[in-house]
C-alpha cells in the first residue's frame, strides 16, 4: 500500500531529531565552559525530544515495511508482500540505511536513559555527557541523511511487489541479533562521553568512573549476547557448524568486547583505588573508537568488497571522517588534559591492583593482535606488497596462548586483596584448588573419551583453575554465624556479577575445548534405507519429500536417529529450499540440540540413483559457548544492580562519595 | 556476525552470494588423511568468494579445490607440497595462514613484541609502586593524617 | 614534557592507521595480480575446439605475442566482453582462446553467434588447464610474450575504453 505522508514524516522528524542533536551537543557544552546553568539546562529536554523525534522516525520507517509501501526504496529492495509481519519488521535493519537509523535510535536512548537515570550527577558534568553524546549523533544523523536516508521514493515508478529479504535472513536470528549488538556497540558511548566530560572538566578523579561503570556493564553485557547470538545464527544457518571464523566482520564486534572487558577491570581499579586514571579514559577512549571502527569497517566494504564504496563513494569516507574527527580529537584531547603526574598509589606484586594490570595489559594486547590481524591485508595492500589473507590459522595460534595466560592470572585475581596480598595467604587459598584443577584436567580426557589429549586438559585445566579457586573463596566468604545461606545472601551483589561472569568464562573455555576437539563430522551418501554410524547414534533415513512453503520449495529428508541399541528414536528433517523469488537455494539444517551434544544434520546435493549427500556432525558441548556468554552477560547486569549503585550521592559533593565507600572485601 | 551486513553487501553488490557449506562425499584410506583433508581444506582460502575456506564453500573454484587436495592426497605428497600446489595458482591470498617473510614479519611479530613490552611494563610499574607504597602514605592514609592532624589543632 | 609526547602516542597510531584506511578505500579486494606474472605459460596438452583431433601444447603460444582470453558459454561477461576481442583481433593482436569447463556443442554455438576473434581455442572441459593458470572464474584474459612468459593479466570485464587504456599499451611494450 502506497501510503501519502508516513515517510515524509519520518524524514522531517529525522531532521528535526538532527537539530535538536545539534542543540542538545552545543548549549550544554557552552555552558558548562561558560558556567550558564541556564545553557546547561537545554540537556535533558533536547535528548528528550531527540529521543522522541527519532522514534516517530523509526516508527514511520516501519509502518512503511509493515503496510508494504514498495514507493520506499528501502521498503523496495528489502521486503516482500508475502514476508511475516515479524520479519518485515526486523527487515527494517536488515540493510544499511534502516541499520544506521535504529544505531542512532539507539544512541538517542541511550542518551535518554543517561539523562533521566543520572540526576544525581553534577549539572555540569551532566551537560558535558549529554553534549558529548549529542555530538556523536549529529555526526551519525548527518551521516544517515546525506549517504543512507531509508526513506527515499521511487517516484513514479513504483514497483509492484519487492525484491524480498534475503532467505538466510529470514530467521530468528536476525531478528535479535543486531539490535542486541547495537545495544552494546552503541552502549559504549557513554562511557566515551563521561571519559571526554572528565577531559573537559580536567578534573580526572575517580568520580567519572563511579557513574559510568553501571553504563559500561550494561553495554558490555549487549554485546556480549549480541556476539553469541551472532555465533549461534551464523553456527545454525550456514550449514557447516562453524562458529566463529574470525571473520573481519565478526572481528570488528569482539575488537569492542575486547576492549570493554579491559575496561570494566580498570574502571574498577580507577573507582576503588584512584590509580591507573589515563588509562582508564583511554581504554574508554579506545573501546567506543573500535566500535566506530567496527562501523567503518562493516560499512565501507574496505576488507570485504570495495563495491560498497564504487556504488557510493560518500559512504565509506563519510563514515571514516566520522571516524577520524570522533577519535582523533578525542585522542587529542587526552594527549593535552590526561594528568601529567601519575598518582602514587602503592601496590605489590600480589596485589589485585598488579593482577588487575595484567588482565589489561593482555586484554589489550589480544585487541591489537584481532585488529593487526584484521587489517594487515589492507595495509601490505596499500603499500603495494600484495595480496595476503589472514584467517583463522593465524589468530588461534596468537590468541589461545593468550587467552590461556590471561586465565592463569585470572585464577588469582578474586582472591588477591587490593594493595598487597601476603604470598603465604595467596598460597594457602589457592593451592588445593590449584592441584586439584590440575589432577581433574588430567583425568577429564580419559575419562571422557578414554584416550589422553593434552590440549583438552590444558582447556579443562584453565577453567577449572578460574572456577574452583573462585568457590573456596565463596565458600570461606560465606561463613556467617547465622549458617551458610545468611553467609551467602550478605555478599553483595557485585561480588556476584563478577562470579558469574568468571564462571561464564570458564564455561565458554571448556565449550570451546571440548567441541573444536572432539566433534566428528561425516559426509554420507544416504538414499530412503541407508544407515550410518555416528559418535554412537545410528541414522536411518526414511523418507525422502518434496514440500511446498509459503515462498519456496523444498526437498526434504527424514531421518530416524536412535542411540546405540535403546530403543528411544527420534526423527530429524533437514531441507534443501528454493526460494523462488530470488532462485537462491538455501540449506536448512536439522539440529537436535542438547546440553551435553549436538547432533546436526545438513543436505547436501541430490546425487542421482535416489541418494542425497548428507553431512551428519556430532558437536558435543557446543552449546556451552553461548551458555557461557549468557552467564557474563548475567553477571554483567547483576554487578550493577548492587546497592552502593542505587545509593544516592550529593551532587555538590562527588569526591565524597568515593571515599565514603564501605569497606568491602568485593570486586 | 554483523553476518547479515556481509550477507546484505553480497546481495546488493552482486558478488558471488556468501555460499553455504558445501558437501562432498570421499572415501579415504584411514582417518589420518581425513584429518589432514579437512585441515587443509579449512586453512586453503577461496578465492572466489567473500571470506571462506574452500571446505565451507560451494563455488565451482572451491569444488575444484578441494578435488585437488584430495586427488594429491591420495598420490601421497605432502602438505606442504599441496599448499606450494596452490600457491604456485593462486597466489599466497589462498593461505589464512601466512607465511613467515619480510613482508609478514610485522604481522608475527608484532604481538610477541606486545607481550615482550608488556611484561617489562608490568615489571617496572609494579617495582615503582612497590617502592612507593613501602615509602609514602597512600592518599587515604595521608587525609586521615589530615584530619587528625587539623583535629589537633582546633581542639 | 616526555610523559607529554608519550600521551601523543595514541593519536599518532590512530592517524597512522586511518591513513592506511583512507588508502584502503581506494583499494580493489578483488583485484589481485596473477601468481602467475613473469612465469612460464604452464604446460598443457589438450585439443582444440574446432578440432578434436588436433592437440596442442603451451608451444602453441611462442614466437609471438599472444593474448590468452578463458571463457566458457555459460559465462555472461564473456558475451558481453566478445566485441572488444573483436575489436583487439581487429587491430593485429594475436588471440587464443581456452574454452573452459564447457562442451563442444555450446563453445562451437557461442562463437558462431557472438564472433570468433580467436586463431584457434584451446579445449579445457575439465578446467585443467584453467586450474593451472589459477583461474577462478571466467573471463580472464593473460598476455604471454613471445618467449611464452605471462607478462600481463586482466580479470573479469575487459571495459570498451580498458582496450586503448590497458591491454593495447601492454601488447605494445611487449612486442
Amino acid at each position: 500500500m502506497q501510503t501519502l505522508m508516513i515517510p515524509e514524516i519520518g524524514h522531517y522528524a529525522m531532521i528535526i531529531a538532527l537539530l535538536m542533536a545539534a542543540v542538545q551537543a552545543v548549549m550544554p557544552l557552552a555552558g558548562a565552559a561558560t558556567r550558564r546553568p541556564l545553557w546547561m539546562a537545554y540537556a535533558r529536554p533536547m535528548a528528550t525530544g531527540q529521543f522522541l523525534f527519532l522514534a516517530i522516525a523509526y516508527a514511520c520507517l516501519t509502518a512503511s515495511y509493515l503496510l508494504d509501501d514498495f514507493s520506499v526504496a528501502n521498503v523496495a529492495n528489502n521486503s516482500n508482500s508475502m514476508l511475516p509481519w515479524y520479519y518485515k519488521a526486523s527487515a527494517v535493519w536488515g540493510n544499511h540505511e534502516g541499520s544506521v537509523l535504529l544505531w542512532s535510535l539507539i544512541l538517542a536512548a541511550w542518551t535518554f536513559a543517561v539523562s533521566h537515570f543520572s540526576r544525581e550527577l553534577p549539572r555540569d558534568m551532566l551537560a558535558r555527557v549529554i553534549g558529548v553524546m549529542g555530538l556523536v549523533s549529529v555526526g551519525f544523523l548527518t551521516f544517515v541523511l546525506i549517504t543512507s536516508n531509508p526513506f527515499e521514493r521511487l517516484l513514479p515508478n513504483v514497483p509492484q511487489d519487492g525484491a524480498d529479504l534475503n532467505p538466510l535472513l529470514q530467521d530468528f536470528g536476525l531478528i535479535v541479533h543486531p539490535p542486541m549488538l547495537y545495544m552494546g556497540y552503541v552502549g559504549f558511548s557513554v562511557v566515551f562521553a563521561f571519559a571526554i566530560a572528565a577531559l573537559l572538566e580536567g578534573r580526572l578523579d575517580a568520580a567519572w568512573t563511579r557513574w559510568a561503570r553501571p553504563w559500561t556493564n550494561i553495554a558490555w553485557a549487549f554485546l556480549t549476547v549480541g556476539i553469541a547470538l551472532g555465533s549461534w545464527w551464523a553456527y545454525y544457518e550456514l550449514g557447516w557448524g562453524g562458529w566463529w571464523f574470525w571473520d573481519p566482520v565478526e572481528n570488528a564486534s569482539l575488537l569492542p568486547w575486547l576492549a570493554g572487558t579491559a575496561l570494566i577491570h580498570s574502571l574498577a581499579v580507577t573507582e576503588k583505588r584512584g590509580t591507573f586514571k589515563s588509562w582508564t579514559v583511554l581504554l574508554a577512549i579506545f573501546t567506543f573508537s573500535l566500535s566506530l571502527m567496527g562501523t567503518f569497517l562493516v560499512r565501507s566494504g574496505v576488507l570485504t568488497s570495495v563495491h560498497a564504496f564504487a556504488n557510493d563513494p560518500a559512504r565509506g569516507f563519510f563514515v571514516l571522517m566520522l571516524l577520524g574527527i570522533t577519535v582523533g580529537l578525542s585522542l587529542l584531547l587526552f594527549a593535552l588534559r590526561a594528568p601529567r603526574v601519575s598518582q602514587r598509589v602503592g601496590f605489590g606484586w600480589l596485589s589485585r591492583d598488579a593482577l588487575l594490570l595484567i588482565n589489561n595489559i593482555l586484554l589489550v594486547i589480544m585487541t591489537v593482535t584481532v585488529l593487526l590481524g584484521t587489517v594487515y591485508p589492507l595495509l601490505l595492500d596499500a603499500l603495494n606488497l600484495g595480496k595476503i589473507s589472514v584467517g583463522p590459522p593465524y589468530f588461534n595460534a596468537l590468541f589461545v596462548p593468550l587467552t590461556v595466560v590471561l586465565c592463569l592470572f585470572m585464577g588469582l585475581g578474586p582472591l588477591a586483596r587490593w594493595k598487597d596480598t601476603p604470598a603465604r595467604d595467596l598460597f594457602r587459598r589457592s593451592w588445593l584448588a590449584g592441584l586439584a584443577a590440575l589432577v581433574l584436567a588430567a583425568l577429564a580426557p580419559l575419562l571422557y573419551r578414554g584416550e589422553w589429549n593434552l590440549k583438552v586438559s590444558l582447556g579443562v585445566l584453565v577453567a577449572l583453575w578460574i572456577v574452583l579457586p573462585m568457590a573456596r573463596d565463596l565458600w570461606a566468604k560465606s561463613r556467617h554465624s547465622a549458617g551458610r545461606l545468611a553467609g551467602l545472601k550478605r555478599l553483595s551483589l557485585a561480588y556476584w556479577g563478577m562470579i558469574l561472569g568468571h564462571l561464564g568464562i570458564a564455561v565458554t573455555i571448556i565449550g570451546v575445548t571440548v567441541v573444536s576437539n572432539y566433534a566428528i563430522e561425516r559426509n554420507v551418501r544416504l538414499g530412503v534405507g541407508d544407515s550410518v554410524e555416528l559418535a554412537g547414534y545410528t541414522f536411518t533415513m526414511t523418507e525422502l519429500a518434496n514440500r511446498r512453503g509459503p515462498n519456496y520449495l523444498a526437498d526434504t529428508a527424514e531421518l530416524e536417529v536412535r542411540r546405540g541399541d535403546s530403543q528411544r528414536r527420534f526423527t530429524m528433517t533437514p531441507e534443501k529450499r528454493l526460494y523462488i523469488a530470488r532462485g537462491m537455494p538455501m540449506t536448512q539444517v536439522a539440529l537436535r540440540p542438547g546440553l551435553f551434544r549436538d547432533l546436526y544434520v545438513a543436505m547436501g546435493e541430490n546425487l542421482g540413483d535416489g541418494s542425497w549427500a548428507m553431512r551428519l556432525q556430532y558437536k558435543p558441548f557446543v552449546r556451552w559457548l553461548w551458555l557461557g556468554a549468557l552467564l557474563m552477560a548475567t553477571g554483567g547486569v547483576l554487578a550493577v544492580a548492587d546497592r552502593r549503585y542505587r545509593r544516592r550521592v550529593t551532587a555538590r559533593d562527588p569526591e565524597r562519595a568515593v571515599v565514603a565507600e564501605p569497606r568491602e572485601a568485593t570486586t | 556476525m554483523a553476518l547479515i551486513t556481509r550477507l546484505l553487501l553480497c546481495v546488493l553488490l552482486l558478488w558471488p552470494v556468501l555460499a553455504q557449506a558445501a558437501v562432498d562425499v570421499r572415501e579415504f584410506d584411514d582417518p589420518v588423511t581425513e584429518q589432514r583433508y579437512r585441515d587443509l581444506t579449512a586453512t586453503l582460502r577461496c578465492p572466489k568468494c567473500q571470506n571462506q575456506a574452500i571446505g565451507d564453500s560451494d563455488s565451482p573454484i572451491a569444488g575444484d579445490m578441494r578435488e585437488r587436495v584430495y586427488r594429491q592426497l591420495q598420490a601421497g605428497r605432502s602438505d606442504k607440497e599441496i599448499l606450494d600446489f596452490m600457491v604456485n595458482r593462486f597466489g599466497d591470498y589462498v593461505l589464512y595462514n601466512p607465511r613467515l617473510e619480510g613482508r609478514t614479519l610485522l604481522l608475527w611479530g608484532l604481538p610477541a613484541g606486545l607481550a615482550l613490552l608488556g611484561a617489562l611494563v608490568v615489571v617496572l610499574m609494579v617495582r615503582a609502586r612497590r617502592r612507593t607504597s613501602a615509602r609514602d602514605l597512600s592518599a587515604e592514609e595521608r587525609a586521615r593524617l589530615d584530619a587528625l592532624i587539623k583535629r589537633e589543632r582546633t581542639e | 614534557m616526555k610523559r607529554r609526547l608519550l600521551l601523543l602516542l595514541p593519536l599518532v597510531g590512530f592517524l597512522v592507521l586511518s591513513a592506511f584506511l583512507y588508502m584502503g578505500l581506494s583499494i580493489n579486494p578483488f583485484e589481485r595480480h596473477s601468481a602467475l606474472m613473469a612465469r612460464d605459460f604452464p604446460a598443457f596438452e589438450l585439443t582444440t575446439l574446432e578440432d578434436p583431433e588436433r592437440v596442442v601444447d603451451a608451444s602453441l603460444l611462442e614466437g609471438e605475442v599472444t593474448l590468452v582470453n578463458v571463457w566458457g558459454e555459460w559465462c555472461p561477461t564473456c558475451k558481453q566482453e566478445m566485441p572488444q576481442l573483436l575489436d583487439l583481433a581487429e587491430r593485429g593482436v594475436r588471440l587464443v582462446g581456452v574454452d573452459y569447463k564447457d562442451t563442444r556443442e555450446k563453445g562451437r554455438g557461442f562463437l558462431g553467434e557472438f564472433g570468433n576473434p580467436f586463431e584457434v581455442n584451446i579445449f579445457d572441459p575439465e578446467g585443467s588447464l584453467g586450474f593451472d593458470l589459477g583461474v577462478y572464474g571466467a573471463p580472464e584474459t593473460f598476455l604471454v610474450d613471445r618467449d611464452g612468459i605471462i607478462r600481463y593479466h586482466h580479470t573479469g570485464y575487459i571495459k570498451p575504453e580498458d582496450v586503448r587504456e590497458k591491454i593495447l599499451p601492454e601488447v605494445a611494450k611487449w612486442r
